[in-house]
């Protein structure tokens, strides 16, 4: 039995339009934000984890270590899609669980605001002559031809899929998960947007793809987020107050796709989430019961109603009720994006699977403020990356 | 007729026109488009086999908002065809929520989409509703 994994600091930044700030300065603010939480500086840290999809030149940690310190410690540079920032602080995780180091650092960074559609946003010109290209000798672009590549447009119909399959659903419903968010994020400061918006307005917004409205879709904007790991013996040498508000990770988990009939004709986010799930509750020794938060990855209203049923919130095929019963509300059995989720507090990419972890910890920590969920001791971050990974990490409060 | 081309490779043209699947000799998966090996069984043989015509409707989405080019709204959705599910669009129907219904019966049916510098016709493919 290896031991236990903590985080020491972490940091998010504002969400939102940041016009005069760069990626490297976003991230510097992060990294710098979590190493100061956790007490320690670039020397402590013995690996990094860095994640950025949209910048353009590669090599993020190495361009944030020119800024915020270099100590040749080794740099992994992550890419999984949404999935990005879970996957960097797994890398660090995974060295201090290997005994490899005994301090590691996580960051993940995106300047998105103003982007419109990310996949299906453009698309080539038709050739001048039909000629067969790709694996499915296609002769033109697909997109809008043969289904959608559009996120909106796929995750809709992961939602309705769900509906199909159990009933219940329908764009009302919907709607009222993405007014839940908005409703939440009205407490938290940091979030993008913090403008409560009534099931009217939601539903008589810009429709994207059926049933989602521009509200019910992620919002687009820069951030970062970055966490300092240690492990349980490191720990043990620093101070009390280091100590009391250090978190623990109880699960940190990584799945992809088994292979399953229709899997690579409509990206399944089901059955990868419910074995995350099961992995981590199993690794934590906890229950779907036992959890006072939730963070899920609610990319778009229609993809949070099937994560109530993959995280186990619920019995099997129950997301409606489960919802219908005011569960997920902050003031209900089992709150679910308290921060305003990823349709209000927004969705800097790679900053995702790093932000909900912040936002757990500051919950266990008693940080809340306006939006503390009371008394929070175990709580669940979900990140989902189209292709797919998904991360999930269980986080405990320090006894 | 001959100077027509499929817009994808696993539609085949003809006074039939249909859709195949690459099916793993091994365990039976279907895929469509060249493969490498079976991502369930990691077989590396496989056969040509034909896609009945009709199907069901599973999920769909109305796009509103596409790529410049794409022109919205369209149907997009997932047809089960006798355990194969196949991505498509929903054609010759309202694209609104009160015509696509989920299981709603659909047909495959093809379409050109343009005639390149070469007097080449292209033909795309989409599923309507039966009857």
């Amino acid at each position: 039995m290896s031991e236990d994994i903590w985080i020491l600091g972490i940091h998010m930044t504002k969400f939102g339009k940041h016009p005069d700030k760069d990626t490297l300065d976003l991230a510097s603010e992060a990294v710098m934000g979590a190493l100061a939480d956790g007490g320690v500086t670039m020397k402590d840290i013995g690996v990094m984890g860095a994640g950025n999809l949209m910048g353009g030149a590669g090599g993020i940690g190495q361009m944030l270590q020119k800024q915020v310190g270099q100590t040749g410690i080794p740099v992994y540079n992550v890419a999984n899609a949404c999935a990005t920032g879970a996957t960097a602080l797994r890398v660090a995780a995974m060295a201090v669980k290997a005994g490899e180091v005994d301090c590691g650092l996580a960051v993940g960074v995106e300047k998105l605001a103003g982007a419109g559609l990310l996949a299906g946003g453009s698309r080539a010109d038709d050739a001048k002559t039909w000629t067969p290209k790709g694996r499915q000798g296609a002769v033109a672009p697909l997109d809008g031809r043969v289904g959608t590549d559009t996120m909106p447009g796929v995750f809709a119909q992961i939602g309705m899929e769900y509906g199909h399959r159990y009933g219940g659903t329908s764009f009302e419903l919907f709607a009222r998960i993405s007014e839940k968010n908005h409703s939440h994020s009205t407490l938290n400061p940091l979030a993008s947007y913090q403008k409560k918006m009534s099931l009217e307005e939601i539903m008589n917004d810009v429709m994207i793809a059926y049933p989602n409205t521009r509200p019910m879709c992620s919002a687009n904007c820069d951030g970062a987020a970055a966490a300092v790991v240690v492990s349980d013996s490191k720990l043990k040498k620093l101070s009390a107050e280091q100590r009391r508000r250090a978190v623990k990770i109880s699960a940190s988990i990584l799945t992809t796709d088994p292979w399953e009939d229709a899997c690579q004709v409509l990206p399944n986010v089901n059955t990868l989430t419910r074995n995350a799930a099961r992995q981590a509750y199993e690794q934590a020794s906890v229950g779907p019961e036992d959890l006072d938060l939730v963070e899920l990855h609610d990319c778009f209203a229609t993809a949070e109603l099937v994560h109530y049923d993959n995280l186990m919130l619920c019995e099997e095929g129950g997301a409606v009720d489960f919802f219908n019963s005011g569960a997920p509300w902050r003031d209900g059995k089992t709150p679910v994006n308290v921060s305003g989720g990823l349709e209000s507090k927004g969705h800097p990419i790679s900053a995702t699977g790093i932000a909900n972890i912040w936002e757990v910890c500051t919950h266990l920590r008693g940080e809340g403020g306006a939006r503390q969920i009371e008394g929070a001791k175990v709580g669940l971050a979900h990140v989902i990356g189209l292709g797919n990974a998904c991360g999930v990490h269980i986080l405990e409060k320090a006894a | 007729m001959a100077d027509q081309i499929p817009l994808v490779d696993y539609l085949v043209l003809g006074d039939s026109p249909h859709l195949v699947a690459r099916e793993c000799e091994q365990c039976g998966s279907r895929y469509f488009g060249r493969r490498n090996a079976c991502a369930a069984c990691f077989g590396t043989e496989f056969k040509t086999v034909r896609i009945p015509d009709e199907g069901t409707l599973e999920t769909f989405t109305i796009v509103a908002q596409a790529a410049p080019g794409v022109p919205v709204p369209f149907v997009s959705g997932v047809v089960d065809v006798d355990g194969t599910a196949v991505r498509a669009n929903v054609v010759n129907v309202e694209p609104s929520p009160d015509k696509v219904t989920m299981g709603m019966k659909l047909r495959l049916t093809t379409f050109p989409i343009g005639v390149d510098e070469a007097g080449v016709e292209a033909i795309s493919f989409g599923y309507e509703p039966v009857g």
